[in-house]
């Protein structure tokens, strides 16, 4: 009998053929970058795929202002390391446009994206956004396609996914419609930091134990005076609330304003590897604030053409 | 816990709402501690709500908004466990006979499916159905769970019973033949034979549920297989800097079966130009030879004029270049097959334009009776002869399940209407 390949080794094997037939069949695609992990194994495995040659797509990055200095200078500085193409569309120019109306000023901005995205695909007439979603994280991601048809408002409709047999994905589109396609569907959180640990991958700071002002809010680790990149602090404490020095990590990136991140003192990719084996929290159960409102609140945005 | 798998078994269930499957599949996701303590609050305070007096496990597989809705399930599921040793993929399909596209889209990945019977209704018209598309579409190791033996209490008359009809059905469609198939009996509500043995079928020796899941061979591990390389992308990066690559010319794509070794004399399908392996590249790492499901790049030592689409094989064990084939045809769409209508089907990385020859028979899933028939309809499962205007590279499917695997797109539409299985 043969050897069969370890399960990081098939997974990377998966993840390089729906890159590469994603590269085949679509005429105008784009990548998804923010800088966080499941994003930076996709970079790699693009290298894994395309090198010696250019990524056939340039990288995008839906910016929602509201994003950690550190992985924001990540991701340009990866960017730059490749020598890839970066487009940065921002949520605040949808809000000077109008296209994005806030209820409040320091709402988190996550759903917004989905309005800026589409205009970005508009805008470049991308037929096909590639990300780094993953089937493990949500359980409207469950049935998710690796190949996955949005229609012309962007919007997932659950029944109306194109069956998707053997390795042989349907990627073709009518003008204005696009898909999204998830080259690591099939991984786990587990599996995202076996794969940062082997290929050693550098990973924003933020990823790693570090000391942070947090307080305590709804249950849930909250970080406090938080500076943006234009120079402005968000998240600041409310009257009552007690600010504490803590050693925490993130084990997610996104909105400032409701990523939680988890006490912790794993200070490199190994002991992160272990604390993700013996953890008793799930990725989004106590780090993602705008997940939880209702049971379906990720299939909802979904629906209205989120990632 | 360890954390380093050796190796990936894709497998599927086929059982009805009241088999019990969703419970087999929370019991697998509960007993290898894969479900975490904030799942499992809140399963328990759904559980609780409901009136039930334990946690129900079928929760953890609870769908869509839109599914629960309408209290069925409507599509496949993919979930994930690991043991430590063994990474596994499940393909949770719904078992009803409308949902046979269902069943055949979570078996064409699988390489291993659990096939449930209720221990109290014995093989049923659903288990025909189940293990018939099972074997339709290849799946090489079957496990036959003899489910809810609580219910029956664990009676081993019942669980032989249910073991012998099970094999004369399926000698009597050539399944037994062809295929591995296991018998268990087990109880997924108290977890019976699945990660742990417990004490209520002492009379059973057999490998546990895990115990098979974890010996299993993963996919393409069995048989030797011929070389098939579909070309995905060609790599020319003649705008590079760096001037060593204005001649670089490298094959991408998967190895669907088979194995290649630098040296080895390769057939470039369909037009049959001749080259030696150069070099197999991984990313930066130079590999002597690759495997079956590997994703690499091809040089060969002749520049020779290759595209997506083509195939590239090995001289020793080539194949031809069709422009017609039978296939076993899964309808997928609610519009049905027009016998008049061109469709597109994508086979490997190439695609053709195809017309139907003629519809021999289809197939009644539940009594597995052949009949006539004009058009084809959703679920429906047909034998079907297509005439191709591009020449394809195929082996039957029962040789390999890459290269004879096709899908069926409309062209208008887009969609992927029919799944089809090469004769």
């Amino acid at each position: 009998m043969k050897q069969p390949l370890s399960h990081l080794d098939w997974l990377e094997a998966e993840a390089i053929h729906i890159l590469r037939e994603v590269a085949g069949q679509c005429a105008n695609p784009v990548l998804l970058f923010s800088g966080g992990k499941d994003s930076l194994c996709i970079l790699r495995l693009a290298e894994k795929a395309f090198r010696p040659g250019r990524f056939p797509f340039p990288l995008l990055h839906i910016d929602t202002g509201h994003n950690y200095q550190e992985v924001v200078n990540f991701r340009d500085q990866r960017a730059a390391e490749l020598g890839e193409r970066l487009i940065v569309r921002s949520v605040e120019d949808s809000m000077k446009r109008g296209t994005v109306v806030l209820k409040s000023a320091d709402e988190p901005r996550n759903k917004h994206q989905s309005v800026t995205l589409l205009e970005a695909i508009e805008e470049f007439g991308f037929d096909c956004c590639i990300g780094g979603a993953r089937r493990d994280e949500e359980k409207a991601r469950a049935k998710e396609r690796i190949m996955s048809f949005r229609d012309e408002f962007g919007q997932w409709d659950p029944k109306n996914q194109r069956p998707e047999l053997w390795n042989l994905y349907n990627a073709r589109v009518h003008k204005g419609e696009n898909i999204r396609a998830f080259p690591i569907s099939n991984w786990t959180e587990m599996d995202v930091w076996q794969y940062i640990e082997r290929e050693k991958l550098e990973l924003p700071s933020i990823y790693f134990a570090h000391q942070r002002d947090i307080v305590m809010r709804h249950g849930a680790i909250f970080p406090i005076n938080v500076p943006l990149s234009n120079g402005d602090f968000i998240n600041q404490p409310k009257a009552g609330e007690e600010v504490i020095n803590m050693q925490v990590r993130f084990r997610t990136v996104g909105d400032i304003t409701c990523t939680a991140p988890v006490i912790s003192d794993a200070d490199d990719v190994s002991k992160i590897v272990l604390e993700t084996a013996t953890t008793t929290i799930t990725e989004r159960g106590a780090t993602r604030l705008d997940d939880q409102t209702s049971d379906a609140s990720m299939e909802q945005r979904k629906k209205e053409g989120y990632f | 816990m360890t954390t380093h798998n050796d190796s990936l078994l894709r497998f599927m269930t086929c059982g009805s709402v009241d088999d019990g499957k969703s419970t087999l599949i929370g019991r697998l996701l509960y007993d290898t501690k894969t479900i975490l303590a904030d799942t499992l609050n809140n399963i328990e305070r759904t559980s609780q709500k409901r009136g039930m007096e334990a946690v129900d496990l079928s929760l953890l597989t609870d769908g869509l908004q839109a599914e629960r809705e309408q209290g069925i399930t409507i599509d496949v599921a993919y979930r994930y466990f690991s043991t430590g040793t063994r990474k596994y993929i499940i393909a949770d399909a719904p078992g009803h006979e409308q949902y046979t596209r269902n069943m055949v889209t979570a078996a064409s990945t699988a390489n291993l499916a659990i096939i449930l019977i209720d221990a109290r209704k014995g093989v049923l018209t659903q288990t025909r159905r189940h293990s018939y598309l099972a074997h339709l579409v290849g799946i090489p190791h079957i496990v036959v769970a003899v489910n809810k033996m609580d219910l029956v209490n664990y009676d081993q008359a019942v669980y032989e019973k249910i073991k012998a009809d099970y094999i004369a059905f399926a000698t009597e469609i050539g399944l037994a033949q062809a295929r591995d198939i296991k018998f268990m009996p087990m109880s997924a509500l108290n977890g019976d034979m699945l990660v742990d043995r417990l004490d209520n079928m002492n009379w059973y020796q057999g490998e546990t549920l895990i115990d098979i899941l974890e010996a299993a061979p993963a996919a393409h591990s069995e048989q030797n297989e011929a070389f098939r390389f579909p070309v995905q992308f060609v790599c020319r990066p003649h705008d590079s800097a760096n001037p060593e690559l204005h001649d670089f010319r490298g094959f991408m794509g998967r190895v669907e079966s088979g194995a290649i070794t630098v040296g080895d004399a390769v057939t470039v399908l369909p037009n049959g130009y001749q080259s030696k392996v150069k070099a197999i590249q991984l990313g930066n790492e130079q590999l002597q030879s690759a495997q079956t499901e590997q994703s690499i790049t091809l040089l060969l030592e002749d520049e020779i004029d290759t595209s997506r689409g083509d195939m590239i094989v090995k001289t020793s064990e080539t194949t031809e270049a069709v422009k017609q084939i039978e296939a076993h045809v899964c309808w997928l769409s609610e519009t049905p097959l027009s016998p008049a209508r061109t469709y597109i089907v994508r086979h490997t990385t190439r695609e053709s334009k195809a017309k139907i020859g003629s519809i021999q028979y289809k197939v009644d899933v539940n009594t597995l009776e052949q009949q006539t028939a004009t058009d084809l309809k959703m679920n429906d499962i047909a034998r079907v002869s297509f005439k191709l205007a591009q020449p394809l590279m195929v082996d039957s499917y029962d040789k390999n399940r890459a290269t004879g695997a096709f899908i069926i797109i409309d062209e208008s539409s887009n969609n992927t209407v029919g799944a089809g299985m090469i004769v």
